[in-house]
């Protein structure tokens, strides 16, 4: 089954309890593009990815990802992405080669070719000299590097980048987006990323969509937001769409876990 | 096939390279066989039930197997909060076959770590009566390191984090530690402690060990068998579908 969009999404909601983390929403995205999709802490991003890498269930509207059901179609959908989570996912216990030759096996992708891009793919993203190193000896944009490499092991068709550059540094961002972009124009691989850094947005993507508190706001252009909300910057139409209020965002487990681990093994990371 | 093999390599690798752990976990048998294995071996004697140490070993290994089988399937939880559960469910492989490459893994080292306590139990004088008697011992020490590892994988699904860990190492894994019989005979405890006896799964370790090793039975070794293998299956099946509800 072929699409013209890489991600088609139809009044999707997501409900936990009583809360609603996705309220409707509808939008697609066109094979080839970078897509942004913003919006404040808590509103619904990494929800809605969740429900398309097939991590959730929606409970109710519908999902398409390069054609097929994520949740009828599992494996198919599976297969035609890759992955940055927002938070590390990473073995850390293992080496760079060793977390990228999981991931490869678990794709099945097949070992002559599995070793050839494993290689090709450390060279890119400048970890070939680190490949038998420990994660746990990483720096954070070491680690996100070594994210992306994985993610792109078995050639994907979209590539769902969550908060990609959050926490690095200058120079680290700027390296990354440079694959990114190289990725997008040579291999044509759609990229679907989410951003608090709104220069990125404005300078990367094509399409960017605002959403807040589980419903869409708005979809357009970083020009056309501009124009639509009559403001200067993509900042300024972001907060002028969003409020300036400020969101609580729930410490995730894994906070507390990452002190405990700490204490247990005797060591900080 | 290649899904479950990496799942189970990624284990032993995480296994064998942390050596605190290893060394960590012989801790505890070796206080068990020093301080009771001597501390009541005169006083058993003397009370007609022969050798203590003898008595002891098999018990001692099973708990070897029983924490570090528990320990290894809960371990799941820590993937689920580092993140790299995320990793493996976003991959386009079955559920039942990443479930069963993690505990195969778990039961592979818990296994081993075993095996180790049986060695160590040798240097404390712990003689077996037969050799041959070994080959069904370690069928007895792998479907247990199975069927616990299997239930850890199965508690780790339903818990999002570690605040239930000290629960269910209070309330599940120490009681079948200490009323198994693997520190005393259950011949001539009395009716409540017999009946609990009967209810806890590391019961038939301990006895399968004690039939295999040192030729006394309470339950009788095909007993022993069945119930280790009818519990494993089970809890494969019960972990494997708690598992597939796992959502992030």
């Amino acid at each position: 089954m072929s699409s013209a969009f890489a991600v088609e999404v139809k009044n999707l909601v997501k409900t936990f309890g009583d809360f609603t983390a996705v309220n409707d929403i509808s939008f697609s995205v066109p094979k080839g593009e970078i897509f942004a999709f913003l919006g404040p802490n808590g509103a619904g991003k990494t929800t809605t990815i969740k429900m398309l890498t097939t991590l959730l269930r929606p409970t109710s509207g519908s999902l398409h990802i390069n054609g097929f059901d994520p949740v009828k179609e599992q494996d198919s959908v599976r297969k035609s992405f890759g992955i940055v989570f927002q938070d590390p996912s990473l073995d850390e216990e293992l080496t760079a080669y060793e977390n990228m030759e999981f991931h490869g096996i678990l794709y099945g992708v097949e070992p002559n070719l599995r070793h050839t891009r494993i290689k090709d793919l450390l060279e890119i993203v400048e970890l070939s000299d680190r490949k038998d190193s420990f994660v746990k000896t990483f720096s954070g944009g070491m680690r996100r590097r070594l994210e992306i490499a994985r993610g792109l092991l078995h050639h994907p068709s979209i590539f769902f980048l969550d908060e990609p550059t959050v926490g690095l540094d200058p120079q680290t961002r700027n390296q990354i987006w440079e694959y990114i972009k190289k990725l997008n124009e040579l291999e044509g691989i759609t990229i679907f990323f989410t951003t608090h850094y709104m220069e990125e947005a404005e300078k990367f993507a094509g399409d960017i969509a605002i959403i807040d508190r589980g419903k869409m706001l708005t979809k357009g252009t970083a020009a056309t937001l501009k124009k639509q909300t009559q403001t200067e910057t993509l900042e300024d139409a972001f907060l002028k769409l969003t409020g300036h209020a400020i969101r609580d965002e729930e410490a995730s487990g894994a906070d507390h876990m990452r002190m405990r681990r700490q204490m247990f093994h005797g060591k900080t990371r | 096939m290649k899904t479950i093999y990496i799942l189970w390599l990624r284990q032993l690798k995480r296994y064998s390279r942390s050596r605190s752990r290893i060394i960590g976990s012989l801790g505890q048998p070796v206080l068990f066989l020093f301080a009771l294995g001597f501390g009541f071996g005169p006083i058993f004697a003397r009370a007609g039930g022969g050798n203590y140490m003898n008595f002891l070993a098999p018990g001692v290994i099973s708990q070897g197997i029983l924490f570090t089988a528990v320990f290894s399937g809960i371990e799941l939880i820590w993937d689920r909060q580092f993140g790299f559960l995320k990793e493996t469910l976003v991959a386009p492989v079955g559920r039942f076959e990443i479930m069963l490459g993690r505990t195969l893994g778990g039961a592979t080292i818990a296994m081993a770590q075993g095996v180790i306590i049986f060695f160590l139990t040798l240097l404390f004088g712990f003689r077996p009566v037969s050799v041959l008697g070994l080959i069904p011992a370690f069928l007895i020490m792998f479907l247990t390191a199975l069927f616990f590892t299997a239930l850890g994988t199965a508690i780790a699904s339903m818990l999002q984090d570690f605040q239930g860990f000290q629960l269910i190492m209070n309330f599940l894994v120490m009681p079948m530690f200490f009323l198994s019989g693997s520190l005393f005979p259950l011949d001539s405890v009395p009716g409540f402690l017999k009946i609990i006896s009967v209810i806890d799964p590391l019961s038939y370790c301990v006895d399968g060990l004690r039939s295999t090793l040192i030729n006394v039975s309470h339950f009788g070794l095909s007993l022993d068998l069945v119930v280790l293998t009818s519990l494993s299956l089970l809890t494969l099946a019960i972990g494997s579908y708690l598992f597939s509800k796992i959502e992030i």
